[in-house]
Parts: structure tokens; sequence; C-alpha cells
């Protein structure tokens, strides 16, 4: 393998990936901060340095039923959205998946309406959580290149054939120059085998998909999305396994980060796990016993691996970055569900930060650690804390 | 645009949020003229500012709904139109006017402009159009005529455009004017006429965008596109829409086409309610 290290913006390193990937199709629709990824896609087409159908369609709704129409036929496809445009496509991400087509997006993290904000937080993919696509989220511009390559492997795979989001921080990640290393076509080759779905649309071996259930065969169907979609963990896994014997760079469900001996951890997902990660050093430093751990598969969720990660310490502080309005927030209520069945429960906070693009610097988290060790002595664990915010 | 004199009642600076000043849009845009118009207008219209709404979508154009000191609506994108069908009909003594550009009217939108126009509801639709969608980077839209470059089509558009009074014509708009924004006092009196006129009306705005369709297309400067605009235009009052196709270097065909009579969706439903109404029991 060769591998060459560039330095590019993380939106374009994506783009890379998908020309490397050699896509056959893409639909999409402008919208801040996803549309550098598509625009250099829109101009490798045109120059022919990627043979594939660029469709500049007229809503982020007609661009998933384009990539529903080009997958069904056995193209590679690929799309890229945020935000608003998410949430208008919802009515077919949830086809593409109970369809099994596996289609590759991705989401630049950005804040929902209203009020209209451009900048980033989790909104557009905690509301898309149910959708039954596979989540991955990605804590810088290498991470993107390399799970954008790794999501065309999962989702074609023949065991899964579900459509794959990876979630790129807006702005934080999309629009951030790094050093990045790019693999070569060859190696991209091997990794990522040629797609072939079984049951593509084809005039020779005819198929009827998209029909209707009614309730004798409504549950059944869905009792197999959803098996499909926890099985995928499997593949996921086996993928991560491989690119890590290509190149070195490690991926797992559920990352740890220098939780030995700590008794309080915190646990973040996206581009903030990078700041944790520097608060955590400091705080080691001045003998505090925290560590960090990062979630990067939100769906499907990754209950072992969780349990594995936090079960047995004293204290967990989990900071999502968008808010379930009237309930808990969505990452923490999830790891409150997996900790439930355990035997040495940690006392959980839920802190929620960072909405509509508001930092949260190094400095911030150890507040954050603060406040979470300070709510869970004071016995008000049920409490959701905003942090940062001035009422 | 700098902040007019507050209290110069014959400018239009009643008219605009001074607070939420200065604007974004870029140097030489052509929506700040196009909104001089309108607010010019509103005065002489004679409509009282009070009881009229103004609702925007997404984009550059969209701005306007946070700029202007009417009671006003900064809507989804490409949803400016249903906001304020329904604002128009739960409240009819308020006047509405869409004022949004051509990606958000037309393209993620372009559904319910149509409709609208096919109900003939009581409203104005003032939309930019200047080809692509410029607050996003330039990015090719259906207005976007064949062969021109945008940000999606580096080599020229392989698509063709819509032609928007013939679109707006087929659809059933009561009135449907072109100007662009070296028309200046044309396009004034145009929106006077539009605010005026009972059913749906449609005012197409042509307008540069040096920041990105222009700089693609040899227009890098916003006077570079007017005097383009002086050069192409051919003024053509009660022009057969069919004739008012937008090419890349072809005529731009201005004036007012289409001022018909119609009933209007709100003359309709009233008389429909008035046969369906049971006299009251009471
Ligand atoms: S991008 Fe284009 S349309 Fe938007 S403000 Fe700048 S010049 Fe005007």
């Amino acid at each position: 393998m060769t591998s060459k290290l560039v330095g590019i913006e993380s939106s374009l390193a994506v783009s890379e990936a998908v020309k490397l990937a050699n896509v056959d199709v893409i639909a999409a629709y402008p919208i801040t901060p996803q549309t550098h990824i598509v625009e250099s896609l829109a101009e490798m087409v045109a120059n022919g340095d990627l043979d594939a159908e660029y469709i500049p369609v007229e809503s982020e709704h007609s661009a998933m039923s384009a990539c529903l129409g080009s997958s069904a036929v056995g193209a590679r496809t690929f799309t890229s959205t945020a935000s608003q445009g998410l949430i208008l496509m919802h009515e077919v991400l949830l086809v593409a998946a109970s369809l099994r087509l596996p289609i590759v997006m991705a989401v630049a993290n950005r804040a929902l309406s209203g009020p209209l904000n451009i900048w980033g937080d989790h909104s557009d993919a905690m509301i898309t959580r149910d959708s039954g696509w596979i989540q991955i989220f990605v804590e810088n511009g290498q991470q993107a290149f390399d799970q954008t390559l790794c999501a065309f492997r999962i989702a074609e795979h023949k065991d899964v054939l579900l459509p794959t989001i990876i979630n790129i921080d807006g702005f934080h990640i999309s629009h951030v120059i790094e050093p990045i290393y790019f693999l070569d076509q060859q190696t991209v080759n091997e990794f990522l085998p040629p797609y072939k779905h079984p049951y593509a649309l084809d005039p020779d071996t005819p198929v009827t998909i998209g029909c209707f259930a009614g309730p004798n065969l409504y549950t059944e169907s869905m009792k197999a999305l959803d098996s499909a979609l926890r099985e995928s963990k499997k593949v996921i896994l086996e993928t991560w396994q491989k690119f890590g014997e290509i190149t070195g760079r490690q991926y797992k469900p559920v990352e740890k980060y220098k939780t030995e001996n700590a008794d309080t951890i915190l646990i973040t997902m996206g581009s903030y796990s990078e700041n944790a990660m520097m608060t955590i050093d400091k705080m080691q430093s001045e003998g505090k016993k925290v560590g960090l751990v990062r979630l990067r598969l939100w769906r499907p969720f990754p209950y072992e691996e969780i349990v594995e990660a936090i079960s047995g310490v004293k204290n967990v502080i989990v900071l999502d970055r968008a808010i379930s309005l009237g309930g808990p927030a969505p990452v923490c209520s999830e790891i409150r569900a997996a900790l439930y069945a355990t035997e040495k429960k940690p006392q959980i906070v839920s802190i929620v930060g960072g909405l509509g693009g508001r930092d949260i610097s190094p400095a911030d988290f150890i507040t954050i650690v603060e406040l979470g060790i300070e709510k869970i002595k004071s016995g008000k664990t049920e409490e959701t804390i905003m942090f940062g915010v001035r009422e | 645009m700098n902040n007019p004199p507050e209290n110069d009642q014959l400018s239009i600076a009643k008219y605009l949020r001074q607070d939420r000043l200065p604007h974004i849009w870029c140097a030489a845009c052509g929506i700040g003229p196009a909104l001089n118009c309108f607010l010019r207008a509103i005065d002489k219209s004679g409509l009282n500012p009070d009881k009229m709404s103004v609702v925007s979508g997404i984009g550059c154009s969209g701005r306007v709904a946070g700029y202007v000191k009417l009671d006003s609506f900064h809507t989804t994108h490409g949803r400016a139109i249903p906001f304020a069908t329904g604002l128009r009909l739960a409240n009819p003594e308020l006047k509405a006017v869409v004022f949004s550009g051509d990606g958000d009217l037309v393209a993620i939108g372009g559904n319910h402009l149509i409709h609208a126009a096919r109900r003939n509801i009581d409203m104005t639709v003032i939309c930019i159009n200047n080809f692509n969608y410029g607050m996003t980077g330039g990015q090719v839209g259906p207005t976007a005529p064949y062969d021109v470059r945008t940000s999606t089509t580096p080599y020229g558009n392989f698509e063709s455009a819509f032609n928007l009074p013939l679109l707006l014509f087929a659809s059933g708009a009561s009135y449907i004017a072109r100007w662009t924004v070296v028309h200046l006092h044309q396009l004034e009196n145009t929106i006077v006429e539009a605010l005026l006129k009972p059913g749906f009306s449609f005012v197409e705005v042509i307008s540069p965008c040096p920041a990105v369709y222009g700089r693609m297309n040899k227009e890098p400067d916003g006077l570079d596109s007017l005097k383009n605009y002086v050069k192409r235009s051919i003024i053509k009052n009660g022009a057969d829409p069919r004739e008012t196709e937008i090419t890349q270097n072809g005529p731009i065909v201005v004036g007012k086409f289409v001022d018909i009579i119609r009933p209007t969706l709100q003359e309709n439903l009233a008389k429909v309610a008035a046969k369906a109404k049971k006299p009251s029991t009471k």
C-alpha cells in the first residue's frame, strides 16, 4: 500500500474517498455546511476524473429519491446533506433502509430550525436515529476519509445491505484543513470489491420492490430490518479490522481514552472528543482520576461495548450535542438503558451542550466534569444540565 | 447599504429594521435595489403597511423578511408560499407578499408556486432570479440557462431552465411581469400594480449575483451584469409568455406580460361557503 499525506479540507477528503470508491451516481442538493463535498464531486465528474452521473436535483427529497432509484438498479450511490436537508429527506430515508439499498451519505451535522441556525450540533443525526440507517460518527478529517471508504464496504456487504450515514460535524470537521493520509486506488480496489446488489432491478430477472405489506406482513418486515441492522455490527467490526490491517488506523464502536484507573468517565461523540482528550490529559496530569469514552457507532447501538467500557466506574458524564425536547438527551438515554440491567451501575449525569455551533473549549470540559461530579454528589442525577445556558 | 437617516419619512428608512443592518448582501448584489423598489412601492400603493406581511424562504433573498419592519416571517426552505397561504386565509385583512429567490421559489418550493397560481390566491410574489443558488456558493438550479457555468456545472449547464412567465401563465396567475434591476422605475411601478391586483401576482426580478454567478459567467462586477442587462433587455409589454425564455446570451424580454381578471381563491371560497351554509337554527 502507498499512502500519501495531503493537507486538505475534510469535505474535499470525503469527496476524494467517494472518488476512490468509484461511485456510479451522486444526487445532491446544496446546503451549508455540506456543499463543498458535492461541489467538488460535481467538478470531478465534469472534469472526467470520476466516471459517474451527477444529478443536480431540485430538493433533498428528490436527491434521496434519485438515490433510491440508482441504488435499486445496482449502482454505487452517494449523497451528502445536513440539517433541514436531512429532515426533508426523511420520508425517503426510511424507505431506503426498508428496501435494503446500500446508499452512502455524508452528513455535515448542523442544528435544526427554528431558530434558523447553520452551525453544528447533532440534532439532525439524532432525529434520524430510528430510520434504519447505520450511523457512524467521526472526530476529524482523517476519520471522515477512512469511514467514507469503510461505509461503502459495510453498506454493500451481502449480509448487511443497509444505507449508511457518516456523521461529520458541520464546520468543526467539514471546513477544517488537516493533514490527511490518502490511500492509493489499488489499495481501495482491493478493500472495496465492486458492488453487486443480489436483487437489483434488472429486466432479465424482474423483481418488484417497495410493495404493499398489510398487517399480516408489516411486523415481519420490521423484524427483519431490525435484525439486519443489529447484525450489521459483525460486518462493521470485520470491516474496521480489515481497514486497520491495511492502514494501521484502528476503529472500534466504542473507543476508550485513558480510562484505566478512572473513577469518572466522560462520554462524547464526534469532533468534541478531541477537545475532551486534551482535557483528560490535563486533568490526569493533575492527579484527577478521569477518563474518556468516545462513541463511534451510533446505530446499531453497541450495547455490549458500552457496558464493557463503563460498568464498574463510579461516575459517568454524558455530553449530548442535541436536545430531546421534553425528554432525556438521546445519547445519555441509550447509555442509561444499556446499563440498567448491569450489576455495577455507575451514577450517570446527562449534560447537553454545544448546540447550534456554540463552542466547548478544553477549559469548558473541565467545568463539565466538575459540574457532573457535583450533580452526582447532590443526588439529583435525574436532571439534565444545559451547559453554558444564559438564563 | 449605509444606514438611511431614521427621521427621513420620504425614504424607506421607516420600513427597515435598523438594528439588523448592515445587511449580509455582497457589494453590487441586485437584491438591495429590488428591496428598495418594493419598499417604495408600499408607499406608492397607498396600502396600510400595518396590514402587510412579508414572507421569505431561505437564501440570500430570504433575508428580506428579517430586514423589513413589517410583520414578517422567515420560513423554511421553499415553504414561503404555503406559509403565506395559511396566513392570508386565516387573516384575510393581511396583505401577503412573498419576497424570495429563484432557488427557493422555483426549485425546492416549485410545487407550491404553481399551485398558488392555479388557485389564484390573492398574494404577491416577488421572485429575485439570479440563475443560481447564491448563498450556498453558486450551484446550478432550475432557472440556470443551458450552458451557463455554475459551481456544479463547471463546463456548462446541461439542463434547460424554466421560462418563469410561461410557467406562471400556464398555472393561472392573474398578473405576471418581469424587470431587471436596471429598470428601477418600471419595477417600482409594477410592484405597485401587483400589490393592488386582486389574485395571484408574480414579479420576476432579474438580478446580478456578482459574487458567484457573475464570477463564473464573465460578469465578476455587478456593473458588468447591469451593462449586460441594458444591452440585452427588450421592453415588450403584453409579450406572449412563450417568447420570454432567457438564454445564456440572448435577449431578456421585460415588461408586463399578463394582467387578467380571474376569480380569486378567496372569492370562490366565499361563493362555495355561502352555498354550503345552513340557515342558522339559533
Ligand atoms: S451570493 Fe449572490 S445573491 Fe447572494 S448576496 Fe452575494 S451577490 Fe447577492
